[in-house]
């Protein structure tokens, strides 16, 4: 590949979110920490609830009041994001860092032409374009994922759209300034199986012609399986484990990820009786004391009721906040 | 396996109550955050207890006439001061909260019933019964509701129980619009689609489980419409088609002291100045009472 | 209008493992049997309310159903999965066709007879947020069914609903709350309480875990596993999801744009799928094993909607081995192979 930059394009140290509401404190996120390296694709995943959401808003800083992002580093290429202004953030916003949200057509104005709406995107971050280029490009970008007589389809509203051809709307946009980092907040949770291989092949081949990062928000674990070259497992608010997707899908370390695993019925064994996680997802009210997962965890010890465990570091790349290995794996700087 | 597990009656009525107290509970909350809200409530409950102890709180006999003591400014023994015909202005607006509240109560009581039923049919039918339904409300509301309850109230003469009447009658068609248009959102919801699933009959859909959906936004207009409808009275009495003398309502009042409004300002003004802080009550509430009725606030 | 050719009724199935069938059936007899159902909505517009165009939701489908059976029904959105739910239960206007039930036909009812019908079939909707009326405490919602058909009266209605709510994993402490106090995972296990209080023989889940998590779905699905077994239900299981149909299901139904194009028993379908877009269904299921992805079948375009379906087979247009006969003629749901409760509609079917 291209120049030799080892640097990861992010790296998020220990975040950690309130949200500060009617009923109480939520905890949100508490000591979130993962890295993305350059050209690589993450996968966030976890469940309902579990503040991938919430971390992927946190990259962005597009956390509103009742919600506030209390400590920890976002390190942007070098740049903690925290620091910088509203200004500046901006210009980062759509041009470095884009994203993709979930229900497509939610996020796109249906009063504005689709091809107006991604040729804005170009002209908020590049002053220098008049409308008309901008709107050639937008063009460009549609013929690029695959979308037949383009010219046409920037030409209709959001509302005369598949929820395909929506999604590819969006991705068209956010990917259309060439962004260095690209969110992608369950792009094809919305959308049937048949289009949701469509739209993932589309993302990975322009992932790969742009040379963008990625990171992958989703609870579906052959998505995650299909696209991410890392993984990082949320549960309630905590990074329970991260690693290589290869490693992690076949060798889970963590016992919610066991768990979740066997939740799921697999290709490979159907009959297999699903496994269900006994308890509930724990109220970010009143998170446990200790590790969040210990109430349900079949392996708890009274340790993990009472401390929260450090990441370990186990082979590999590997990191596990479990105290099952504390007694063989050391403590991971971060 | 049993289909059925011993409940304690005692047990499951404490539940329920509990339940129900809860519910109130968080009402509670809701509506001590909105100060203005509880302002509003404060100036109603007020009128409330006039109206109830006007007898301990009046001073003297409201249609006591002292033709020597007339148009007196106030002072210490008629706090008020008096009408034109030596009437104690602060017992006549005491009393007259009684009259106000009997108005505005049972306008509610016709006016809303009434309105919902026939919104409710007519969103859930739709189609024939629909159109004449509307059509019948869009009749009415094509005058404007003050128009509309003098012509009311003209047609079957004076006298506080047919401006009671005239107003409810001038007042339903909103309801019913309101109705409506609640019932054609609910209608499709799946919750009403399993509750057609189970067999219910229409009768018992409309009243049992659309209904409830509605009663909310017709609440909040009810409230919001009060100060209205309370107008609407007094102008009724204002113009002689409400209340006759010599009640005391307070639109009457105000009717009487116009020749006296520039030097004996107190006849005119006094009873206004009641109806402008009862009616901006109704409005304080109504605005307020929205947040509360609305299940999503009360979501964890 | 077209008329589709009457396909032929699915040959019988012996299942050495369902439970004996409940009185009133025999073993031979179909619990439900639908034939050439169809269910059209026409668009009106205009001030003479032309007729602009029709939505053939459900098109000439035809679909048995045994005692004691799950039946898998698969298929995107706009295949008219649920719709076909609704119109069982009467919830959405049949145009032509027969559903039967125990030998009865079941279309069109009213009154009494609709009445009736509610006890015995129940339907599970897919939006658990959507589906429970924001008003009423469990206790209410679970129990309409049994006050509606005077099967208790009072308290005897809180304790076999509190019974039930048992059976769900409930408690008493949850009987009086209200809905939006409990997660999706718990709404649809009321739904379930619901439905299931009435002690209905038939039900239809539409898309019953989809809008939950994995493992909160796992648990469901298990317990709708256990609820089969103890209470002898039939369950017509609606799903886009063919892993989770492959795990509930003993036979499976397949469907496109309103019509039936692959159905038998589960393991036939997995091991052999004849129809070209069975395959490609299949070849969606993930692997969690990133050494073994999987490799899909990418169709071109998106799926169609059900609005003025051309004639012929409904899939062509995306097939990617359409030919001439499949534009022009409608291909009848018929077994192709040796086997006689694999049923495919297609001219030139996959066959090993």
């Amino acid at each position: 590949m291209t120049t030799v930059n080892t640097e990861p394009l992010l790296r998020v140290e220990d975040l950690k979110v309130r949200f500060y509401t009617l009923r109480g404190v939520v905890h949100a996120l508490e000591r979130v920490r993962f890295t993305l390296n350059r050209q690589e694709t993450l996968g966030l995943a976890g469940e309902t609830g579990c503040g991938k959401s919430v971390t992927a808003r946190s990259v962005l800083r597009l956390i509103d009041p009742p919600g506030r992002i209390i400590s920890g580093r976002i390190l942007f290429e070098g740049r903690d994001l925290l620091t910088l202004d509203e200004a500046t953030m901006r210009t980062i916003r759509g041009s470095q860092i884009s994203m993709i949200m979930q229900e497509p057509k939610m996020s796109l104005n249906p009063v504005i032409r689709v091809g107006d709406q991604i040729a804005e995107t170009l002209l908020i971050h590049e002053r220098s374009l008049n409308r008309r280029t901008a709107r050639a490009r937008a063009v460009d970008m549609l013929a690029q994922l695959g979308i037949p007589d383009p010219a046409r389809v920037a030409r209709r509203y959001p509302h005369e759209l598949s929820g395909g051809m929506a999604q590819r709307v969006m991705i068209a946009m956010m990917l259309v300034t060439r962004p260095k980092l690209l969110i992608a907040d369950e792009p094809t949770s919305a959308l049937d199986v048949t289009i949701q291989a469509q739209i993932l092949e589309l993302m990975k081949k322009l992932v790969r012609e742009i040379e963008t990062s990625v990171l992958m928000i989703t609870h579906d674990l052959g998505v995650m399986a299909e696209t991410c070259d890392r993984v990082a497992v949320m549960y309630a608010g905590e990074m329970v484990e991260t690693g290589p997707v290869r490693s992690v899908l076949k060798n889970p370390q963590h016992p919610y990820t066991r768990g979740l695993l066997q939740t799921v019925p697999d290709k490979a064994n159907p009959e297999h009786p699903l496994y269900s996680i006994r308890g509930n997802v724990p109220s970010l009210l009143q998170p446990p004391t200790g590790c969040r997962f210990a109430p349900r965890c079949e392996y708890a010890m009274q340790r993990c009721h009472e401390e929260l465990p450090p990441y370990y570091h186990l082979e590999g790349d590997h990191q596990c906040a479990c105290f099952l290995h504390a007694e063989k794996a050391e403590v991971a700087r971060p | 396996m049993s289909t059925t597990r011993v409940i304690d009656k005692a047990e499951a009525r404490r539940r329920r109550r509990e339940a129900r107290v809860q519910y109130l509970r968080d009402s509670f909350v809701l509506w001590r955050r909105n100060h203005l809200m509880v302002v509003g409530t404060a100036i109603l409950v007020f009128l409330l207890l006039v109206a109830a102890f006007a007898p301990l709180i009046a001073t003297h006999d409201p249609y006591a006439q002292t033709l020597a003591d007339r148009l007196q400014p106030p002072s210490m023994q008629h706090f008020f001061g008096t009408d034109s015909l030596g009437r104690d202005i602060y017992s006549r607006v005491i009393y007259g909260s009684r009259v106000t509240l009997a108005i505005a109560f049972l306008v509610a009581v016709i006016s809303t019933p009434l309105g919902m039923a026939i919104g409710v049919v007519s969103g859930y039918f739709g189609r024939a019964t629909d159109e004449i339904l509307m059509r019948l409300s869009d009749i009415f509301l094509a005058f404007p509701k003050l128009i509309l309850a003098i012509a009311f109230a003209a047609a079957l003469g004076p006298g506080v129980e047919n401006a009671i009447v005239a107003i409810a009658v001038a007042n339903w068609p909103s309801y019913a619009r309101l109705a409506r248009a609640e019932t054609l959102a609910v209608r499709n919801n799946d919750y009403i689609q399993v509750i057609r699933s189970m067999g219910a009959s229409n009768l018992r859909i409309m009243v049992g489980h659309i209904t409830p959906m509605c009663l909310s936004s017709i609440i909040v207009r009810l409230s919001l419409d009060m100060g209205t409808i309370i107008l609407t009275a007094a102008g009724l009495g204002f113009l002689g088609l409400g209340a006759q003398p010599p009640m005391p309502e307070w639109g009457l009042m105000v009717s009487d002291g116009r020749q006296f409004l520039v030097d004996q300002w107190w006849v005119s003004t006094l009873p206004g100045v009641a109806i402008l802080i009862v009616v901006m009550g109704f409005n304080l509430v109504g605005d307020g009472i929205r947040d509360i009725l609305d299940p999503h606030q009360r979501q964890s | 209008m077209q008329t589709s050719p009457q396909s032929r009724p699915p040959a019988q199935i012996r299942r050495p493992d369902a439970p004996p069938p409940r009185e009133g059936a025999s073993a031979a007899d179909p619990l439900l049997r639908i034939r050439d159902l169809h269910v059209h909505f026409h668009i009106k517009e205009g001030v003479l309310r032309q007729h602009q165009a029709t939505v053939k939701a459900v098109n000439a489908l035809s679909l048995d159903l045994f005692a004691g059976d799950v039946f898998g029904l698969v298929g995107e959105s706009g295949c008219g999965k649920t719709t076909l739910g609704r119109a069982v239960v009467g919830l959405a206007p049949v145009t032509a066709g027969e559903i039967r039930f125990k030998g009865r036909s079941i279309v069109g009812l009213e009154g009494r007879a609709a009445f009736e019908r509610a006890r015995a079939i129940q339907l599970i909707f897919q939006d658990p947020y959507a589906s429970l009326h924001p008003r009423k405490t469990v206790c209410d919602l679970v129990g309409l069914g049994l006050k509606l058909h005077h099967l208790a009266e009072g308290y005897e209605i809180d304790e076999r609903v509190l019974a039930m709510l048992e059976r769900v994993g409930f408690s008493i402490d949850h009987m009086y709350r209200y809905a939006h106090e409990f997660s999706g995972g718990q709404r649809q296990r009321i739904a379930l309480a619901r439905a299931l209080v009435l002690h209905p023989e038939l039900l239809i889940l539409d898309e019953p875990t989809s809008a939950l998590d994995v493992s909160v779905q796992a648990q469901i699905l298990n317990l709708l596993k256990e609820l089969q077994r103890e209470f002898r239900l039939t369950y017509l299981f609606i799903s886009h999801d063919l892993g989770v149909v492959r795990y509930m299901s003993n036979r499976i139904g397949v469907m496109y744009l309103g019509s039936m194009v692959e159905t038998g028993a589960t393991a036939d379908i997995f091991r052999q799928c004849q129809h070209p877009y069975t395959r490609v269904l299949l070849s969606s299921l993930p692997s969690l094993d990133p050494d073994a992805p999987h490799r899909g079948i990418l169709l071109e375009g998106d799926p169609p909607t059900p609005v003025d379906p051309p004639p012929g087979c409904p899939f062509a247009p995306r097939c990617p081995e359409a030919r001439d006969r499949c534009r022009s003629e409608k291909p009848v749901l018929a077994p192709r192979a040796d086997i006689p409760t694999h049923l495919t509609a297609c001219h030139f079917p996959h066959l090993g």
